[in-house]
């Protein structure tokens, strides 16, 4: 089981990269949904 | 049912279910590899996401030829998409390369031809994202930017023909410079295009989110600048 630490690294690597992307697609679309939130507020007017 | 519904309700399914099936292959189907060990298994995440960013960056420069053509800023959007989903692939190959090459190489990283063009790829669709990113959105920017797309893509093919015609240490992956294959094999092949795969449904997956996102954000910008002229 030489350089086993090696496999280990490189495919967290790749795990850690998909699911922090995926993190940031998420985080990315909740800042898009309050933006449309402001927007509608906006459009509406204060009532 | 429509095809965004579709890749909604079932792209992350798969790109899970292919991404499961792909970890069996590798280390319950795909042998041991005789000379280098365990560590051997990186190839197939390694080779995997380097097909997987040539197919990214091969998008990009499609759909930016569209855009330009046709000017539709929907296919802006997906090259966009797949340029920043590329890019992340692309990382993952000269990350992955380096941590595989120390044990068998003793060294990380080697100025070989094809180490030294993906990075040159990899820099080149980084300058394309910077230019997405600091640019804002005017059309010229876009335009300029699927220039870069397109221009970008060159690089792929070089990558792909410098393991054989090109002086270097990186091995061929399905062919050797021999005529002979990589992969002596089956199960090993096999492991190889499930992971290959099973990469391809994360990527559709990234790409469809990212893109979904890019056609609300340009969408809210051009409310905000409406609502801004009165």
């Amino acid at each position: 089981m030489e350089f086993l630490g090696s496999l280990f690294a490189a495919y967290s690597v790749i795990w850690i990269g998909i699911f922090l992307y995926l993190l940031r697609l998420t985080r990315r679309t909740r800042q898009v949904e309050d933006e449309i939130e402001v927007l509608r507020k906006q459009a509406v007017g204060p009532r | 049912m429509r095809l965004q519904n579709v890749c909604d309700r079932w792209l992350p399914w798969a790109a899970g279910c292919g991404m499961i099936i792909a970890l069996y292959c590798i280390f319950l189907v795909a042998p041991t590899e005789r000379d280098q060990g365990i560590v051997q298994r990186i190839f197939y995440f390694h080779v995997s996401s380097a097909w997987t960013a040539f197919i990214a960056f091969g998008t990009v420069a499609f759909t930016s030829g569209c855009y330009l053509w046709s000017g539709k800023e929907r296919y802006d959007q997906v090259a966009q998409s797949a340029a920043e989903v590329g890019v992340l692939f692309c990382s993952f190959v000269l990350i992955t390369g380096p941590i595989w090459a120390k044990p068998i190489w003793g060294t990380y990283w080697q100025w070989d031809p094809r180490l030294t063009q993906t990075l040159i790829l990899w820099t080149i669709y980084v300058s394309y994202l910077m230019l997405r990113a600091f640019g804002g959105r005017d059309d010229l920017v876009r335009r300029w930017a699927a220039v870069l797309g397109i221009f970008g893509v060159i690089g792929i093919p070089i990558i792909i023909v410098s393991v054989r015609l090109l002086p270097g240490i990186h091995p061929a992956v399905l062919m050797t410079k021999e005529g002979t294959s990589g992969l002596p094999d089956p199960r090993m092949r096999l492991a190889l295009y499930v992971t290959a795969f099973a990469f391809l449904l994360v990527f559709t997956w990234m790409v469809h989110l990212r893109t979904r996102l890019q056609r609300v954000a340009d969408r809210i910008a051009m409310m905000q600048a409406d609502l801004r002229a009165g």
